[in-house]
């Protein structure tokens, strides 16, 4: 398939303007990301007649994909967690099972090593948990004892029981398994910026899945990037007959006597449906529903956590730079900060990464890519006129550059070794624009709704308000409700 | 159909399933569970294969008939048999 013209590559299938005015389907999956792919995937396996329906041009949800400047960027992906080889046990050959994918589809790419810099230590990672636990052997000698039991914990921890509540915040057991505040946030600072959805905190459930997706398991990257992952579920799904129409949210969700009927989508037309399945987040379901959204116990709106991201190209390789890492989790005390900034973007942490870093055996890319996240302000960012937005957007990327610079090896004078090829950013109005994710939430609202339930019998919820992280994660949450809900309960 | 038939049928679903697997040993007395990797998600797949493939269907309450090949050879030839499926 042709993915660069996505929208056009599906024929009738994505244009509404030739849509029938009411269809019927077993299934409706709201959005084309990652889960709404994985359920929608498993349902076509079996016979169901689904549809997926998705506001935006281009598939991938919040792991999607653009074109600017002559370049092929991705969105989300930095690196695929839960990298672990063929046959090994995990949720990565789970889902390759589940959705009948050879492994190599995928052409995954081992990451070359990741690092975790506070300004008073580094610990290096890379797949598996031997070299970190080497690097806290090294720098925390007395914690060592510690940090196995910590991994230990984590091993044992069955933290897809859907079957209890969420089981609370993770921060201060950490600090209390390991007994060293810096050892704590160090280990703290990766999982929280692949995934909380809570400030300055994250769910122990959270916390075990990530830690075993990062350090555990591992780090992976397709040479193409994220548009091969996209590629390889849509190709699954339209081999097995599976439809869907691009560029046509859903208006409205049609509710009679405690069930969801169908919905009306936003070209009018209407689509009947036995169960719907959302990956649309769950506040964002419900008021399709004409619910509002979720608050706290003192009525606030539930925060959301959003970032900005610069990438900068440039004309060399990285490793020619002195460059090595493939990611690098920074932060400029010995405490982390993790919520919504009262400025633009908060460059005290974030997130650098190389995609070129990867063990791409043979090829290479053309030119160097240096991406950097930081956490951002969702109200500074929409607050802004058009005229204040750019400026903004400029003054940010200087100082999210100027700030990953300072993080790397001889970061300034290795710059002046190469151009600038090109630049871009994107802020929580970007964000929330192509995904529809209230407060330009990355990882959604900070209550999970693990078993994907809600108030409706058969409306599901799946996707990033589950709870299951990362590219992974996502699939695998929209797998477990196609088959938990749907497969499973119609059996007979 | 017979039940060594039966069996093989059940052993290329759950080639197909878990194509990782290997399945030159598996000893039919013994759980399927006991001596390779599968889990729920794998034996619902076998019973909807089961179901998409001869259109035999499995309750939820007899999902642990499928527990060995024995025991999948005891519960499901006569399925296959009433349905009129021989290979």
């Amino acid at each position: 398939m042709n993915d660069e013209h996505e929208s056009a590559a599906s024929g009738g299938h994505c244009s509404c303007e030739c849509a029938p005015v009411e269809r019927r389907c077993d299934t409706l999956v709201i959005g084309c990301g990652m889960s709404g792919l994985g359920a929608a995937i498993r349902l076509a396996m079996y016979g169901r007649k689904v549809l997926i329906v998705e506001k935006h041009n281009a598939p991938g949800g919040l792991n999607g994909f653009y074109y600017k400047g002559g370049r092929k960027l991705d969105v989300g992906l930095h690196a695929m967690t839960n990298f672990v080889r063929a046959g090994v046990k995990g949720p990565l050959n789970k889902l390759f099972r589940q959705l009948r994918i050879k492994p190599e589809e995928f052409a995954l790419c081992p990451q070359l090593g990741s690092r975790i810099s506070f300004p008073d230590a580094q610990l290096r990672f890379g797949n598996g948990i031997a070299l970190l636990e080497s690097e806290v052997e090294r720098l925390f000698p007395s914690r060592i004892d510690d940090f196995r039991s910590l991994v230990r914990i984590v091993e044992e921890h069955d933290a897809l029981d859907t079957s209890r509540p969420q089981a609370g915040p993770a921060r201060a057991r950490v600090h209390a398994i390991l007994k060293d505040p810096l050892l704590a946030e160090m280990i703290l600072c990766p999982l929280f910026f692949y995934g909380s959805a809570s400030e300055d905190d994250i769910d122990f459930d959270q916390f075990c899945i990530l830690f075993r997706a990062l350090y555990l398991e591992g780090f992976a990257r397709p040479f193409e990037g994220v548009r091969r992952i996209v590629r390889v579920l849509l190709d699954k799904y339209r081999a097995l007959g599976g439809e869907r129409l691009m560029k046509c949210g859903v208006r409205r969700l049609i509710s009679a006597a405690g069930r969801v009927v169908g919905a009306e989508l936003d070209d009018g037309s209407i689509v009947r449906a036995d169960n719907v399945i959302s990956s649309a987040g769950a506040d964002e379901t419900l008021s399709m529903l004409g619910n509002s959204v979720g608050v706290d116990e003192k009525g606030r709106a539930l925060p959301r956590l959003s970032f900005v991201e610069h990438m900068a190209c440039f004309d060399a390789q990285p490793r020619d730079l002195g460059w090595d890492d493939t990611i690098v989790f920074f932060n400029s005390s010995s405490r982390m900060n993790y919520r919504r900034p009262s400025e633009a973007v908060d460059t005290q942490s974030g997130v650098i990464c190389f995609p070129n870093n990867y063990d791409f055996g043979g090829p290479r890319m053309n030119e160097g890519m240096l991406r950097v996240t930081a956490l951002a302000s969702y109200d500074k960012w929409t607050a802004a006129s058009p005229d204040e937005y750019e400026r903004m957007k400029e003054s940010c990327a200087e100082r999210m550059l100027g700030k990953a610079l300072s993080i790397l090896p001889n970061g300034a004078g290795a710059l002046k070794r190469t151009a600038l090829t090109f630049r871009d950013t994107f802020t929580p109005r970007t964000i929330e624009k192509f995904t529809g994710h209230i407060g330009g939430g990355v990882y959604g609202s900070p209550r999970k709704l693990r078993d994907g339930r809600t108030p409706l019998e058969n409306l599901f919820i799946c996707g990033t308000d589950q709870g299951f992280l990362g590219i992974v994660g996502a699939i695998l949450g929209g797998i477990s409700m196609a088959n938990s809900h749907v497969l499973s309960r119609h059996q007979v | 159909m017979t039940k060594e038939e039966c069996k093989q049928v059940v052993l290329d679903i759950i080639s197909e399933i878990a194509p990782d697997e290997d399945l030159g040993n598996v000893k039919p007395d013994v759980r399927l569970r006991d001596q390779l990797d599968l889990d729920s998600m794998d034996f619902l797949d076998i019973v909807m294969e089961l179901r998409k493939k001869f259109g035999i269907n499995v309750p939820e309450a007899d999902y642990m008939q499928l527990a060995s090949l024995d025991s999948c050879a005891e519960y499901l030839t006569p399925k296959f048999n009433e349905a009129g499926i021989s290979l």
